[in-house]
């Protein structure tokens, strides 16, 4: 009796939580009078052809053009963001050094460090370095482990691992860099897929950076031409274009989502990190 | 006294202090050096052209008349106060629901989580936009259990609900947190107090919230942060308006920097920005006891 209300209860939360999606997918179908009209999720009739028309988007460019740039951002950050945080993260949970007390204190403050103090005097910066306008502003910081959340549910994991396993390699002659390839980075492999999935779906949804460093049309990724064309369609437009982009634009966060989510979720559940 | 490294025989004190090297720079470059930077050209009228003049406290002065801030400030207050203690409870109540062991659980924990991660995407800000257009989905769910349509984007404290909404919508990765908590409570705790005749409600308020505690405090600092810097929903959905009830400091100090070029005032809005985190994490972190740092 008590499971059933509890399974009616999420039930209804659960509609809830999905129904919106449901209905985008479902009004990029739609013409204009059947979105504002009915509130059922499944379109009267099935007509791909919008989305042919959705995919050469309102600029010069196609969606494939806006997909190539997002995946010009994520893949060398996802890179950078992995290498730099295993290292810093294998230093704080390895060893011990000089300051550490102090850099510990410092990495943990610079995890609360609201993201608007800081993104004006970059712009400034990058300006005067001359690299607005390409994609360096949004890739090169993850080189030097910016994601503070990243390190630490690293460090969680490192101290979950028995120094043992190091002690052992070394007497077999390993130095560090190779007790951490050889030996921890195989018992950490859930962290770095929820880093790369996290770093993916971060930078997916990015959308100040990119909007405040990234100028010409071009060399927009996904979210800033979503905006453009959500800005440049009046309220007698065609509708469901818009939505049916604003499909194509979550595809890619739902597949690797629901790719990544078995090793993800453990990856989660164990470093105690989300979102 | 010379100070012993406490390090595997045969590794160097400066190994460590090199394997942290990218995070020595990152500090420096991409937290420090900004957040230093940030608070000097606030005390300048540096606009982007003109010679910069260190004009001292002026841009602060400018504040307390300045109207505009005021209303950002407060509208900012009001939708962290209205939005984190929701957020908060909300995804305590579904992550005690979500820890219990009952079949199926895995596929409601998933579906309560996609919302969070989708997060501030664009696609979902424009989803969110249609949902509450005066013939959008939200008014004809509202209409069809008989209730009067809302004028959402005319009101201004519907169009605060909106954001609201959106973001509360989007509780799945605190709840997530809470659940990992709560995972890590042993079970026996339970059961002693089980022995000793404590009901289900007591053994919430005695145990599991007591234990919550240092998540709690995280979860709050972490929302905090997050609404008080809120800048794409208003933006996108709208637009601050109507009559700026929506405004928030984040779009003011986008505005002042990007479309007024007003450097100098900008950076200096941010560091109040900054200042009144920090002045309401510290007065949390007083009510709730102090945070516990794991070094």
């Amino acid at each position: 009796m008590k499971k059933t209300c509890i399974y009616i209860l999420l039930t209804i939360g659960g509609i809830i939580m999905i129904y919106p999606l449901l209905w985008l997918v479902g009004a990029s179908f739609k013409s204009n009078d059947e979105i504002f009209t009915s509130w059922w999720f499944i379109p009267e009739s099935l007509d791909f052809s919008v989305y042919k028309r959705a995919w050469q988007t309102v600029t010069d460019y196609s969606m494939g053009h806006y997909f190539f740039n997002t995946f010009a951002i994520i893949i060398p950050k996802t890179f950078f963001a992995v290498v730099s945080s295993v290292l810093t993260a294998y230093g704080f949970a390895r060893f011990d050094f000089p300051l550490k007390k102090l850099f510990y204190m410092l990495f943990m403050g610079s995890m609360f460090m609201p993201a608007i103090v800081t993104i004006m005097p970059m712009y400034l910066m990058w300006s005067r370095l001359g690299a607005l306008d390409t994609y360096i502003p949004l890739t090169i910081p993850a080189l030097f482990a910016v994601e503070g959340s990243f390190v630490f549910m690293l460090i969680q994991f490192f101290k979950g691992i028995p120094k043992e396993y190091d002690e052992a390699a070394r007497i077999d002659g390993c130095n560090s860099i190779q007790i951490l390839v050889h030996i921890l980075m195989p018992c950490i492999q859930p962290v770095i897929v929820s880093i790369s999935v996290f770093t993916f779906l971060w930078t997916m949804n990015d959308f100040l950076t990119p909007l405040i460093m990234i100028s010409s049309i071009e060399k927009y990724p996904l979210s800033l031409i979503l905006r453009l064309s959500a800005d440049s369609t009046g309220n007698g437009y065609e509708q469901c274009k818009i939505l049916a982009m604003s499909v194509i634009g979550l595809i890619p966060s739902i597949t690797v989502f629901a790719l990544a989510q078995k090793k993800f979720i453990s990856g989660i559940t164990a470093g105690g990190l989300s979102g | 006294m010379k100070k012993n490294y406490r390090n595997p025989i045969g590794v160097k004190k400066y190994t460590g202090l090199l394997l942290i090297m990218p995070f020595i720079i990152g500090f420096i470059v991409f937290t420090a050096y900004p957040f230093i930077s940030s608070f000097l050209l606030g005390l300048t009228d540096y606009n982007g052209i003109r010679q910069m003049n260190f004009i001292g406290a002026e841009n602060y002065t400018r504040m307390l008349t300045d109207s505009g801030f005021h209303n950002a400030a407060l509208v900012t207050l009001k939708y962290t106060v209205i939005l984190v203690p929701l957020k908060l409870l909300f995804s305590l109540l579904t992550a005690l629901i979500m820890n219990l062991e009952i079949r199926g659980i895995g596929i409601y924990r998933t579906i309560f989580y996609i919302p969070s991660i989708l997060g501030s995407n664009l696609a979902i800000v424009i989803m969110w936009q249609f949902l509450f257009t005066s013939e959008g989905l939200a008014n004809q769910l509202l209409e069809a259990v008989g209730l009067a349509p809302v004028g959402w984007y005319g009101d201004s404290a519907a169009s605060m609900g909106i954001i609201i909404l959106l973001r509360l919508w989007e509780f799945g990765s605190t709840m997530i947190i809470f659940l990992n908590a709560l995972r890590d409570i042993p079970k026996e705790y339970y059961e002693a107090a089980k022995v000793d005749g404590c009901g289900r409600i007591r053994g919430f308020f005695a145990i599991t919230l007591p234990l919550l505690k240092n998540v709690i405090f995280l979860n709050l600092v972490l929302q905090i942060i997050a609404a008080m810097q809120e800048f794409n929903a208003p933006y996108m959905i709208t637009a601050g308006g109507p009559l700026k009830s929506t405004y928030t400091l984040g779009m003011l100090i986008y505005d002042e920097m990007f479309k007024y070029h007003n450097v100098g005032y900008a950076n200096g809005l941010s560091w109040v920005m900054f200042m009144m985190i920090a002045v309401i994490v510290g007065i949390m972190s007083k009510l709730t006891g102090r945070f516990r740092e794991e070094a």
